[in-house]
């Protein structure tokens, strides 16, 4: 088996394995033993862990920086970089870098616009965009140059990922912007988090029916709410989310302090559908600060133990 | 339209405090259908700093031209005379006008007494919208006669992304996705096929100064 980059995620990946990813967040500082502390709970329990790069737009440490960390850790990093913060010329020298300290996954993206985060005065960079970036990454990778067309010298073998957002209007477009994502080079695409699953399983039957779920994998985002706040908020605050009122009638229906326990029901309930859904080819979890829940759920969610190669 | 706002009173009023003789210098073109800095707006801010010096006990002579175009050699002649009798000049035309009187007046200090904001459209009386961004390179040809680089708040070539909002940009519920409007156009014309390509990275050599010789004509400082 030939593989693009040999990491472990793209092995689990091809060797037919249900995926299961997880996200870490950087510290907003220097405290190294916060980013250890996180990755302890998800060692051995994901394939490959997302680090976040300055997610909504707020100063933490450089995902590379943290990337390392993670790989100093045992665990698997999938590199992730925005758009928002830097030129072509920054970019292709971090994914050099990240390369050289064993980075071998990336996730490609736009980036929260900085009007949400803590400078909203910042000049938005936006030199590429998240499609050209996974372009440019499998040019390096692929042909062995730089955008600018001059040679890089050695290989640059990685695993490229992007995210799609299965829900926002308009609906109609979703897929054909996957589809673009994919011809743009990517390996594999981590999704939005879901909460809508019939719109879910409708984008996925489309990108079934065009073909584009046996040329990336897709990997289905689960994040499970805490609160009844929470489920609130994301639907009526957060941009491109899909929160039907079923799911928020079924939290506020769980017992006085069980609504946790029932939000991780609900993400339980979700892997074991898209574990049998047809294109879907693993589960990305975004734990948000709550790192420490994510061994329960993966127990939960029967993902363990996972492949080790 | 190249638009622009009065910069705050206060701000300009400090810009030529030490000053005694003082020429406002309007644009008739741009900046005057966008009630900048025509010839009404310097009347009115000259009375305004002519009020506010005499109550800050430091009188200032203060005069007014209003040019044709204030970007055009051939208007600017008729400032000649008037300017020598000054000690300062405050222009009220685009960042472009502004500069071309401070190339042809380098002994005397120029100031701005407007800030330049973007090329625009009339949407009514006072009020415009952005829509070009003189990038040098335009796609709107692509994207259904919507500018993705002015109307996208990350200029997207290859949009919309995850932010997009029931039609409303993740900015603001007030601002337009850029993509959603493009997307609904082409649409309703049945040209989706022209965005369903990736848009490769762009050149944004427009950062460096630009020169447009239009064909037929030369530069004739060579």
């Amino acid at each position: 088996m030939e593989l693009k980059s040999g990491s472990n995620l793209e092995k689990v990946l091809r060797n037919g394995h249900f995926a299961f990813t997880g996200e870490l967040g950087p510290p907003r500082g220097v405290d190294v033993e916060e980013v250890k502390k996180k990755a302890a709970f998800l060692k051995g329990n994901v394939d490959s862990v997302n680090i976040t790069d300055n997610q909504t737009a707020v100063v933490r440490m450089s995902s590379w920086a943290a990337s390392i960390i993670a790989i100093q850790e045992g665990l698997e990093p999938n590199y992730q970089m925005v758009c928002r913060d830097r030129n072509r010329l920054a970019m292709q020298s971090d994914i050099l870098g990240a390369y050289a300290h064993g980075v071998r996954n990336m996730l490609c993206l736009s980036g929260d616009h900085a009007q949400f985060g803590d400078h909203p005065q910042a000049m938005g960079v936006f030199d590429i965009d998240s499609m050209q970036l996974i372009q440019m990454t499998k040019k390096m990778r692929d042909e062995g140059k730089f955008l600018g067309g001059a040679e890089l010298e050695g290989s640059l073998e990685m695993f490229i990922g992007a995210a799609a957002n299965p829900f926002a209007e308009p609906f109609e477009w979703r897929v054909h912007r996957l589809g673009k994502k994919i011809s743009a080079g990517v390996d594999f695409i981590q999704t939005q988090c879901i909460y809508n699953m019939e719109r879910f399983r409708e984008w996925i039957s489309q990108a079934n029916d065009m073909g584009l779920t046996e040329k990336a994998y897709i990997l289905a985002g689960v994040t499970p709410m805490k609160s009844v706040g929470m489920a609130k908020y994301m639907k009526a605050k957060v941009p491109g989310m899909d929160v039907p009122d079923d799911l928020i009638k079924r939290l506020q229906g769980a017992e006085k302090g069980k609504v946790a326990e029932e939000g991780i029901k609900i993400a339980c309930e979700q892997i074991e559908e898209f574990k049998e859904l047809k294109g879907v080819a693993g589960v990305h979890l975004m734990a948000i600060e709550w790192e420490h829940k994510v061994p329960e759920i993966a127990e939960r969610a029967k993902v363990l133990p996972r492949p080790v190669f | 339209m190249i638009v622009a706002k009065r910069k705050p009173f206060d701000d300009v009023k400090n810009m030529i405090k030490d000053y005694k003789r003082v020429l406002t210098v309007g644009c008739g073109t741009c900046v005057a259908v966008c009630l900048a800095g025509g010839e009404k707006e310097v009347d009115v801010l000259n009375a305004e700093l002519d009020m506010a010096r005499k109550l800050d006990d430091n009188p200032v002579e203060l005069s007014a031209c209003t040019v044709e175009r204030q970007c055009d050699r051939e208007y600017m002649e008729s400032l000649d005379e008037i300017v020598e009798k000054n000690e300062a000049l405050l222009s009220m035309a685009c960042g472009a006008g502004i500069q071309f009187l401070a190339e042809r007046y380098p002994h005397i200090p120029v100031f701005p007494a407007v800030d330049t904001t973007f090329i625009g459209v009339n949407q009514d009386v006072g009020w415009y919208e952005e829509r070009c961004r003189a990038c040098g390179e335009c796609v709107l040809d692509m994207t259904g006669g919507i500018c993705p680089v002015s109307m996208c708040a990350k200029g997207l070539h290859n949009g919309p992304c995850g932010g997009t909002n029931n039609g409303s940009c993740e900015i603001n519920a007030e601002q337009p996705c850029a993509w959603y409007l493009i997307h609904e156009r082409l649409s309703k014309q049945g040209r989706l096929n022209s965005i369903m390509d990736v848009v490769p990275a762009r050149d944004w050599r427009n950062q460096t100064p630009g020169t447009v010789i239009q064909p037929g004509y030369t530069k004739k400082s060579e």
